[in-house]
């Protein structure tokens, strides 16, 4: 897997990772894979549901230590 | 100009029958699972990652005619939503605290005079629909199915001057995290339980026996325990007064308990159907039934009571007239409404085994009650 860029959200509250994450995403090319690093539980369903929205593809999403790691393609 | 709205201002809109717009900015899935009930309540759930470009799209369907609140989970995104269309020029609010909030908001309303000038509370968890109960009399309180925010119920009797002598819970909750046990401890109050649901607690607590009596203060006022099972298998009931019946999760103002959350669905239809067919039509019918639940705001009085007649129930409440007992049995053990979220390990904090942080019992508690048949 080709990571194009890695964004840190670990930490922030809602809606701060979802709105970091369009805008990192706004500035990728299409196919292009962005990391994303959270820690807020509830952002969980939000990434799977904004993504689908957005119609970018969650390629992988793994927890480690309680950092939750996104890998989405943009569409 | 943004309002902050406190779950306490959404409360009094519900109870007393007020128009309320509510833009829900969460994800579809919690929309649909669980949000705030209202008679005259309107509702639109646009998420509030739809909605970072900006809110022109869905200005149109915002009344200006009427109180429009943003709820999200927690708050943070209802205030970015509601801070956009302030800047679009309207007048809107955002719910402090969000989803979580409103889960833990509790009204305390008082339900009626016991005899020799005490009386009875009901304390009406609005976005759960858990109610717990407080009976004063002569200084002295008890406390019934009390909820995990102690606070609450030791602040009240405070208020009223009144000392914590007993906390009883008519059975071993799982769909939300027992208060009893803290508060007991805190204030040296007698904690409660049936026995037989109580087999696998790991604190000391005070065996809740059919046809035990409670004198509170030095009135007649008496709490009498009714072995009721059916619901778990050491569901209690209590009689106030010879004026109140408190069902636990037995019998509801509109539905009947399930037999299914401490996994013996099949074993205890039996019992079930004893309960409510037997053991509850030899008792007045003159009594108020008071739940520990409500499952729908149509149960709710005109104060924002949930409290009923025991007659009106036998003659109005669906579970209380299937004369069938097949028909029974299938109604209660089949196509059950999904479990409450994370009953299980609910029921393993009740018991003492876990101890969660805060943060985590709130996860737990998240989304309605489910401890009914409809």
């Amino acid at each position: 897997m080709n990571i194009t860029k890695t964004l840190d959200a670990k930490g922030l509250a809602c809606p701060m990772p979802i709105v970091r994450t369009k805008k990192t995403i706004d500035s990728l090319h299409s196919g292009e894979i962005l990391e994303v690093q959270v820690t807020d539980k509830g952002a969980l369903h939000d990434f799977t549901a904004w993504a689908s929205a957005g119609g970018h593809t969650i390629i992988n999403q793994k927890e480690e230590a309680g950092v939750i790691f996104f890998y989405i393609q943009k569409a | 100009m943004l309002r902050k709205w406190t779950a306490a201002d959404v409360a009094r809109k519900v109870i007393e029958n007020k128009e309320l717009f509510i833009l829900d900015v969460r994800n579809a899935d919690a929309f649909e699972e669980w949000k705030i009930e209202g008679h005259h309540f309107q509702y639109l759930n646009i998420p509030y990652f739809e909605l970072l470009d900006g809110v022109e799209e869905i200005l149109p369907q915002i009344p200006m005619n009427m109180d429009v609140l943003v709820v999200c989970a927690k708050e943070g995104s209802s205030i970015m939503v509601a801070e956009m269309l302030s800047e679009a020029g309207r007048e809107v609010g955002y719910l402090e605290g969000g989803m979580k909030a409103w889960s833990m908001h509790i009204e305390p309303i008082k339900v009626g005079e016991l005899a020799g000038g005490g009386e009875l509370y009901q304390f009406v968890r609005l976005g759960k629909g858990c109610l717990s109960y407080m009976a004063i009399s002569e200084g002295e309180a008890a406390i019934i199915d009390a909820v995990r925010f102690t606070d609450v119920f030791t602040t009240f009797a405070e208020e009223k001057g009144v000392a914590i002598k007993h906390v009883l819970d008519t059975h071993l909750h799982a769909d939300h995290i027992s208060g009893g046990r803290h508060i007991a401890s805190q204030t040296g109050a007698s904690y409660y339980l049936p026995p037989k649901d109580a087999e696998e607690v790991v604190f000391d607590y005070t065996p809740l026996t059919d046809g035990l009596t409670i004198q509170l203060g030095a009135s007649r006022i008496e709490v009498g325990a009714l072995y009721s099972p059916g619901h778990t298998i050491g569901s209690t009931s209590f009689v106030i007064d010879e004026q109140y019946l408190l069902t636990g999760d037995i019998l509801f103002i509109d539905s009947i308990g399930r037999p299914d959350l401490a996994g013996l669905a099949e074993d205890w239809v039996a019992d079930l159907r004893e309960t409510l067919y037997s053991r509850y039509r030899k008792l007045a019918d003159g009594l108020i039934v008071l739940p520990a639940h409500f499952m729908i705001l149509d149960e709710l009085n005109n104060d924002g009571t949930v409290a009923k007649r025991l007659g009106d129930l036998f003659a109005e409440n669906h579970g209380l007239n299937v004369e069938d007992e097949e028909v029974f049995r299938s109604m209660v053990t089949d196509n059950l409404p999904p479990q409450p979220n994370a009953y299980q390990e609910i029921r393993q904090v009740n018991m003492g085994k876990i101890t969660p942080s805060h943060e985590e019992q709130t996860e737990m508690e998240i989304g309605p009650n489910r401890c009914a048949v409809r």
